[in-house]
């Protein structure tokens, strides 16, 4: 790998800044308010809505509630076994959840029922499939896709009580968060890193856009370093990339999935 | 996210009446705990917290032990009296995440591979929470390896910069963390000039991206004055008052 890498190659012949060829599948559980399956190059996760009226948050009486999880299934590779989530998986959860809260994805003020006691609770829950690397981004891109793709009952209060009408309504979605993540392996920075190149990585790093190509979110991981140059410079990438990323979400959107 | 409540007032003062650039008061006690192998107690405006080093030693699990180094286990935990509502004493995913990016941050600056199959501990405990207790927290923790006589390339030093009111100012408080529009922790090795931890919550521009981490950096440096002074005072302020009574 190290050789490949002077030369500004991958073992999968790709270019350092490359990203693995994805596929995107909308609406595939009808059961689930919003779902979506997302293949990033070998990595395939599924991710479903649902929706629930339920308590808003404390502090946050005035929105919806937004929950989201994520799960490695023992199906995703020898490694993995059955239980409660480690601390990656914690991590890949709170991390994917990150960008799209802090980006106000979906605009959780129209979620309300009664100020303070009723409100929307949207569940995305997301679980890997299938696990070889960047599992970061293949998981938030299954979560915004399904978001996208979901389609809320209306419900009502009559009498004091919770009525599903029967109706559907639109997420009400402001933007669309894009995730990008990097690994650093010796002085070569990686973009959407496999399985193999994460084994050998010395740092990582996720950097979440939204539809204006600020930034949201970053979180950076695994014990090695970056410089002040490097972040920046990832930075960057994360801006152009997570566009092109962005638009086929949107040419999805438009096809009507 | 509300951005009604102005958070800085007319004249450039912030809710805490520091200025933008300010960073909060910050003490370093060092050998706090008498039974830890290193430890420190760090206020950190209203934060306080202990962090302790246990080891190197023996791992148990034995299993985990390491060939070729030392294990390094981190724990981030907030006691149930730490905040306004209690906190439920089970390590929430908070907690869980807060302890492995500490852990990431930490151990770039410690020679691991200097104590094969061995292990070492460290607790970070929030008594008090009050915005940054992370930063706070890696802070102290790094003091501790320091006092537990660790072998170490650099301290790590920690401190936040955000935006508020569209500004970017250093070292976000609890309110600005909760109002204010984004919030950047930062984790870096003055010496070697290295970031080792990096999180974002909120929405910054390209030249914001920049600037905050340009002025996360520059807490860190003031932070890391502070650590080697506690640590100065400790292992060298006596012996300058021995040299005198001589």
């Amino acid at each position: 790998m190290w050789d490949s890498l002077s030369k500004g190659k991958r073992l999968d012949g790709r270019n350092l800044d490359d990203l693995r060829p994805m596929e995107i599948e909308m609406g595939l559980i009808k059961k689930a308010n919003g779902s979506a399956r997302v293949r990033l190059g070998n990595s395939e996760v599924v991710a479903g809505v649902k929706v629930e009226t339920g308590e808003p948050f404390e502090g946050l009486e005035n929105k919806g509630a937004l929950i989201l999880s994520a799960e490695v299934l023992p199906t995703a590779s020898p490694h993995i076994e059955p239980g409660p989530p480690d601390e990656e998986t914690v991590e890949l959860a709170r991390v994917v959840d990150r960008g799209i809260r802090e980006s106000e994805m979906l605009d959780l003020n129209k979620l309300v029922l009664v100020t303070g006691e009723i409100v929307y609770v949207i569940f995305v829950d997301c679980s890997v499939i299938n696990a070889d690397g960047n599992l970061f981004d293949a998981t938030s891109y299954a979560a915004v896709a399904s978001l996208v793709n979901s389609k809320l009952p209306v419900f009502e209060i009559r009498d004091g009580k919770v009525v599903d009408t029967g109706e559907k309504q639109n997420s009400p979605i402001t933007t669309l968060p894009v995730s990008i993540t990097a690994v650093r392996i010796g002085d070569s920075i990686l973009l959407d890193p496999t399985a193999e190149e994460e084994a050998c990585m010395d740092a990582r790093i996720t950097i979440t856009t939204n539809s204006d190509n600020n930034f949201a979110a970053v979180q950076k991981g695994s014990t090695g370093t970056f410089t002040l140059e490097q972040l920046k410079q990832i930075a960057a990438s994360a801006k152009t990339k997570g566009e092109e990323v962005r638009n086929k979400i949107k040419e999805l959107m438009k096809s009507g999935q | 996210m509300t951005q009604t409540k102005s958070l800085i007032d007319e004249n450039g003062k912030r809710t805490d009446g520091r200025t933008e650039t300010e960073l909060r008061e910050i003490k370093i006690n060092v050998g706090v705990i008498k039974n830890a192998d290193g430890s420190a107690f760090i206020e950190f405006g209203m934060n306080k917290i202990l962090a302790a080093v246990y080891g190197p030693r023996e791992v148990h699990p034995k299993h985990m032990a390491q060939p070729d180094r030392c294990v390094l286990r981190c724990r981030y935990h907030m006691t149930p009296f730490s905040t306004d509502t209690r906190k439920n004493p089970a390590p929430s995913r908070r907690e869980v995440e807060i302890s492995k990016v500490m852990r990431e941050a930490l151990e770039p600056a410690l020679m691991l591979q200097d104590y094969p199959r061995a292990a070492i501990d460290v607790y970070v405990e929030v008594l008090q929470a009050d915005g940054g207790s992370r930063c706070a927290g890696i802070t102290a923790a790094s003091v501790a390896l320091a006092d537990a006589g660790i072998n170490m390339r650099d301290i790590v030093a920690a401190c936040a910069a955000g935006k508020i009111n569209g500004k970017i100012v250093t070292d976000i408080n609890d309110t600005e963390d909760k109002e204010g529009e984004a919030d950047m922790p930062v984790a870096y090795m003055p010496h070697l000039d290295q970031v080792t931890l990096l999180q974002l919550d909120g929405i910054l521009d390209d030249k914001q991206f920049s600037e905050c981490l340009d002025e996360a950096v520059r807490g860190c440096k003031v932070v890391y004055e502070i650590q080697r002074k506690a640590l100065m005072q400790k292992y060298f302020g006596e012996e300058t008052e021995m040299k005198e009574e001589q």
